[in-house]
């Protein structure tokens, strides 16, 4: 018996879909494969990574917090990726956006002003966006790709955090650790529900599903996104400028990342330290992929990557297993998907030898 | 005499820091020469490092070390050419993927490791190192691997431009199709030039765990696959100006020691930052002239092949 693959006349719009699914079910054998040979029991780390977070509201309020900056990172890559813009730095727009608003937080909380909050929002937002604008400059003006650019300055931005903690930021009550003052009160998020730590960014995530449906499907800029990475050639001949799509792709996905920085500090610990994020930029990026590049998707695609964060510090609590074990299954789930992709704009054809002239279609 | 041995120390460290580069960047370029975009060198390298350092410790032989990580990184490198190639799916992702894999599995595997102490390479060949003179001891952290790096440029450019394989490398990456239509096995030719990245990348990673710092730790090599991969670009697919790139940066890198070294009290934060604003600075200059670099790239680069006939 021989595999082959042959293009499909067009795409099958139900493999879309399905791709994912298949992905994760791929993922769960190999995880079960994976724990097999670490010489761990799969059923109960099985059960660790995606029952017992959801068993609780303080477990389904812990997911919707980790879902939130993942979701508003994915849904800027992925509208730059429908450009063909590669925005892979999100950590870096992520971690400045967290600096600015937090520069903010420290120097007017504590005041009582109403506006410290819309403030420091807005701070993480142009934080990011000006993060994102350095790679939108040099690609527009110098021809030097995002990818590279976006992810050395994502480098970068972890040791300006480093060298601010360490540093000029640093608290001088802290104990000699390297970390900020604790926010005031009045910089901090609200609580969304009483006793859990979900707080408004949560908010922000979901209402970016939306709107980022409507930017994508209903504005000419959307259908200008669109085209630019679907036909460059007709996008060129139709005038749209690219440059400009550049530029907007990139402000737009720095200053969501930004946003889902300031807000991961403000709703979260009220302080800056050396390590602020376990990745949820680069995270973000299969997020994108596995939500199809689309809002809606990439909503429910950011909750079982949560889970998986969630799950993974679950069985190193449990299971006492090292915490890379989440980015390995994220990894091994992009894989399956990509794999599982090729099924869209291709169908497996399979030949029997012993009958030749038969063939069927799978 | 104590300018000399400041003069040797400089050479020694930057030629060491460049080693990795040198490595993975040239497994990367015959990689891309050949049609093939991996992004995934950061994750190799890694798994690499950690493969490279159990495989040392468990065996006793830093050999069999090397050995082993140049494998897993061929693997790794195998998973990659399976989905772009086989299955052409997007290289972009598929290679990010990778290195996302890449950081995550070798963190893992390596968890019980850490921390785990090892005589580096050097200190393996010349037991005797800490009585011989300064100048001679640093001399000899000019190891095996170190040398390799340097003959690579050189054994690369002979092989691209003086070889039949090396012609039909280039024919693959600037056009799959007349290649294919020539009778070449494209995807013959792209699997041994992404396994080919793989050990190389693995190999580099390894010199990192056994040598460089001899010791694992998670996430150890620290955006050099990246730096490698940017000086790809750099060098515009020319193995000589991939080598002189490297040393570039292996100058860069070691500029905190340097700034250490002269009594400079710059925040090591900020000096940590120089190689990956350098890499920044060196694609602004190179991509510059968008003519130049369309005509040095290989066409078919990140162009999936579908033999139709």
């Amino acid at each position: 018996m021989r595999l082959s693959l042959e293009p499909r006349a067009r795409p099958a719009q139900a493999m879309v879909w399905l791709s994912p699914v298949l992905a994760a079910v791929l993922s769960v054998i190999g995880i079960t494969i994976l724990f097999a040979v670490l010489g761990r029991d799969p059923v109960q780390a099985l059960h660790t990574l995606f029952v017992a977070p959801l068993a609780s509201l303080d477990g389904l309020s812990e997911l919707g917090l980790k879902a939130t900056p993942l979701l508003l990172c994915a849904v800027g890559i992925a509208i730059g990726v429908r450009a063909d813009v590669w925005n892979i730095g999100a950590e870096g727009q992520f971690t400045v956006g967290a600096i600015v608003g937090s520069g903010v937080a420290l120097a007017y909380g504590g005041a009582g002003h109403w506006w410290v909050i819309p403030a420091l929002l807005l701070a993480g937002v142009v934080g990011g966006m000006a993060w994102a604008a350095i790679p939108a400059l040099l690609r527009t003006r110098f021809n030097a790709h995002e990818i590279l650019t976006t992810l050395m300055l994502a480098y970068v931005s972890i040791q300006l955090l480093g060298y601010l903690v360490h540093g000029p930021w640093k608290d001088p009550e802290g104990y000699s650790f390297p970390q900020t003052k604790q926010f005031e009160a009045d910089a901090m998020l609200p609580v969304l529900l009483a006793d859990t730590r979900l707080h408004i960014g949560a908010l922000f995530a979901l209402l970016s599903v939306p709107l980022g449906s409507i930017l994508l499907g209903r504005t000419l800029m959307g259908f200008r996104i669109r085209t630019v990475g679907a036909a460059p050639a007709a996008a060129r001949y139709a005038g749209f400028s690219r440059n400009a799509i550049v530029w907007f792709c990139l402000l737009l996905s720095g200053g969501l990342a930004g946003l889902a920085g300031i807000c991961e500090i403000a709703g979260g610990n009220g302080q800056l330290t050396p390590v602020i994020s376990p990745g949820y930029g680069f995270a973000a990026i299969i997020v994108a992929f596995l939500g199809r590049l689309n809002p809606v998707g990439i909503l429910f695609a950011s909750l079982l990557m949560a889970l998986l964060y969630l799950g993974g510090e679950g069985l190193q609590v449990t299971m006492q297993l090292p915490i890379a074990v989440t980015g390995t299954i994220q990894g091994m789930l992009l894989f399956f998907l990509l794999a599982a992709d090729v099924l869209i704009n291709y169908r497996v054809r399979v030949r029997v030898p012993q009958a030749a002239g038969t063939t069927q279609h799978a | 005499m104590h300018e000399t041995e400041i003069v040797v120390a400089i050479a020694v460290a930057t030629l060491r820091a460049a080693t990795p580069l040198m490595l993975a960047g040239f497994g990367e370029l015959i990689t891309e020469r050949s049609g093939v975009l991996n992004l995934g060198v950061e994750g190799m390298m890694l798994v690499g490092a950690a493969f490279g350092f159990i495989g040392t410790v468990a065996t006793g032989s830093l050999l069999a070390g090397f050995i082993i990580a140049m494998i897993a990184g061929a693997l790794l490198a195998l998973v990659f050419g399976g989905l772009t190639l086989t299955l052409m799916a997007n290289q972009v992702a598929t290679g990010l993927a990778l290195t996302i894999f890449g950081v995550g599995f070798s963190a893992l595997v390596g968890v019980k490791w850490v921390g785990t102490p090892l005589a580096g390479l050097a200190t393996a060949i010349w037991p005797h190192l800490s009585a011989a003179s300064p100048i001679v001891q640093q001399l000899m952290l000019l190891d095996p691997v170190v040398w390799i790096a340097v003959l690579v440029p050189f054994a690369a450019h002979w092989f691209i431009y003086r070889t039949r394989a090396g012609l039909i490398l280039r024919a693959v990456g600037e056009s799959h199709d007349v290649a294919h239509a020539l009778g070449y096995s494209v995807l013959r030719i792209r699997y041994l030039a992404v396994l080919f990245g793989g050990a190389m990348s693995g190999l580099a990673g390894a010199y990192l765990s056994l040598s460089y710092s001899p010791m694992w730790a998670e996430n150890m090599v620290a955006g050099r696959g990246w730096i490698a991969l940017a000086l790809v670009v750099f060098s515009t697919w020319k193995p000589l100006w991939l080598a002189l790139g490297a040393l570039l940066f292996g100058l860069v890198t070691i500029a905190q020691f340097q700034a250490e070294a002269f009594g400079l009290a710059v925040s090591p934060n900020l000096l940590a930052m120089l190689p990956y604003l350098a890499t920044v600075v060196v694609l602004v200059l190179i991509s510059r002239d968008a003519t130049r670099l369309k005509l040095n790239a290989p066409a078919a680069l990140g162009r999936p092949f579908h033999a139709t006939a």
